[in-house]
């Protein structure tokens, strides 16, 4: 036994990335058990170790935590990336909202069927640049501070860089009318810990290709 | 007006902010009124089945918004999901500490949204529960606390369940 944190998924993204950036940016090393066939899922199933017998599940501090959002919520707070009160984790919780619905939004551009990634596209395109990326910009722009919360490094700080990434390998320019988060952009992959898991050989994880959907697909239905 | 950070509701103005996104509104007030246990442990408990009751109560957000010949196969598989993957978690929980609310010995966000997707699921599958006497009782329990005995009542603000005339009017404002 390590004490490390464990974290049980695929190969891949998904649900369990944005707890792997969380946990790189706290500093905190972790492990990896990786769901390779169904065979895997239906053990872990079986063996009791999931309370909705879903994965993620990551095994931290004596429990088998599930849900993805539970599992951000305890990394942030223990190692506090959560903001100092209830009014700045709501802020916190606001921006981090919205993050995973544009984040998920990319992610199912893989999943799409051919005749539909088109429109797809457009749409990512669409809400990044006119639903999303505003509000963070303007945020940055009303306070002029370096991160978005309460002039402190939070998990809102962490999932808008992830998110921001994600979109660029989606459209390279899609930061071109958001010159301030190009600047947080910058200065937040230079935080140690996160330049740290920028780095190849790191456990950040590659998109995911279309050559593997089905193969996850098959772990999954 | 600018009011809705992403353009979406629900929105709730609250002690001076203006709250978009559903779990950061609950969390929120969770928090705000004691009802998000005592230690990040608790907490954590908590956000795993409220997470577990969200993904139930998902389903049943969406149903009525789905194709009519749709419907009866989805119906089965809220009822398959209801009583063999969320509903059996809680009924284990309720028999192994014996305890009356879920978390800590404590009243939290938890018993809510329980009692809140037992009611619901039970609103399309009546003799849902029949196999979970700790779910009954906790149903009978929850259901008498003041507050939510009051909330039960008619002409309180509980929403009735959604109708032709609901899902028309959500089909109209957000297009969809």
């Amino acid at each position: 036994m390590s004490g490390k944190p464990k974290l049980h998924y695929f190969n891949g993204r998904g649900r369990m990335e944005t707890i792997r950036w969380l946990l790189a940016a706290a500093g905190v090393e972790f492990e990896e058990c990786f769901v390779e066939a169904k065979d895997d899922l239906v053990k872990l199933q079986k063996g009791g170790s999931l309370l909705f017998q879903q994965v993620p599940m990551v095994e931290i501090d004596g429990m088998k935590m599930v849900q993805s959002r539970a599992i951000a919520n305890y990394i942030a707070a223990k190692y506090n990336l959560y903001g100092k009160d209830l009014k700045e984790r709501a802020l916190i919780d606001m921006y981090v909202e919205g993050m995973t619905d544009l984040n998920e939004l990319i992610m199912g551009h893989t999943f799409q069927p051919a005749e539909k990634k088109e429109q797809h596209f457009a749409t990512i395109v669409d809400r990044a640049t006119n639903r999303y990326f505003p509000v963070y910009e303007k945020v940055l722009k009303d306070h002029g501070q370096d991160f978005l919360v309460g002039n402190r490094f939070s998990r809102a700080d962490v999932q808008l860089l992830e998110t921001i990434l994600a979109a660029e390998e989606c459209k390279p320019d899609i930061l071109a009318k958001f010159p301030l988060l190009q600047s947080f952009k910058a200065r937040t992959s230079n935080i140690p810990t996160i330049k740290k898991f920028l780095q190849p050989g790191s456990q950040r994880k590659p998109p995911l290709q279309e050559k593997d959907v089905k193969r996850v697909m098959e772990i999954f239905h | 007006d600018g009011e809705l950070m992403f353009q979406q509701v629900p929105l709730v103005e609250i002690d001076g902010m203006k709250l978009v996104q559903t779990r950061a509104i609950l969390s929120y007030i969770a928090g705000r009124y004691n009802l998000y246990g005592k230690d990040l442990k608790e907490r954590a408990l908590i956000d795993m089945y409220v997470e577990g009751i969200t993904d139930l109560m998902q389903m049943i957000l969406m149903f009525p918004f789905l194709p009519p010949e749709a419907k009866e196969k989805n119906l089965e598989s809220i009822k398959e999901k209801a009583t063999n993957r969320y509903f059996p978690v809680f009924e284990k929980a309720l028999k192994q500490h014996g305890q009356d609310f879920l978390v800590g010995n404590k009243f939290s966000w938890a018993d809510v949204q329980l009692t809140e997707a037992i009611l619901a699921v039970e609103e399309k599958i009546p003799a849902v529960l029949s196999a979970f006497p700790q779910l009954q009782a906790f149903k009978t329990r929850m259901s008498n606390m003041p507050t939510i005995k009051k909330f039960l009542q008619p002409g309180s603000p509980r929403k009735p369940p959604p109708d032709e005339h609901y899902v028309q009017t959500v089909r109209k404002i957000l297009k969809i």
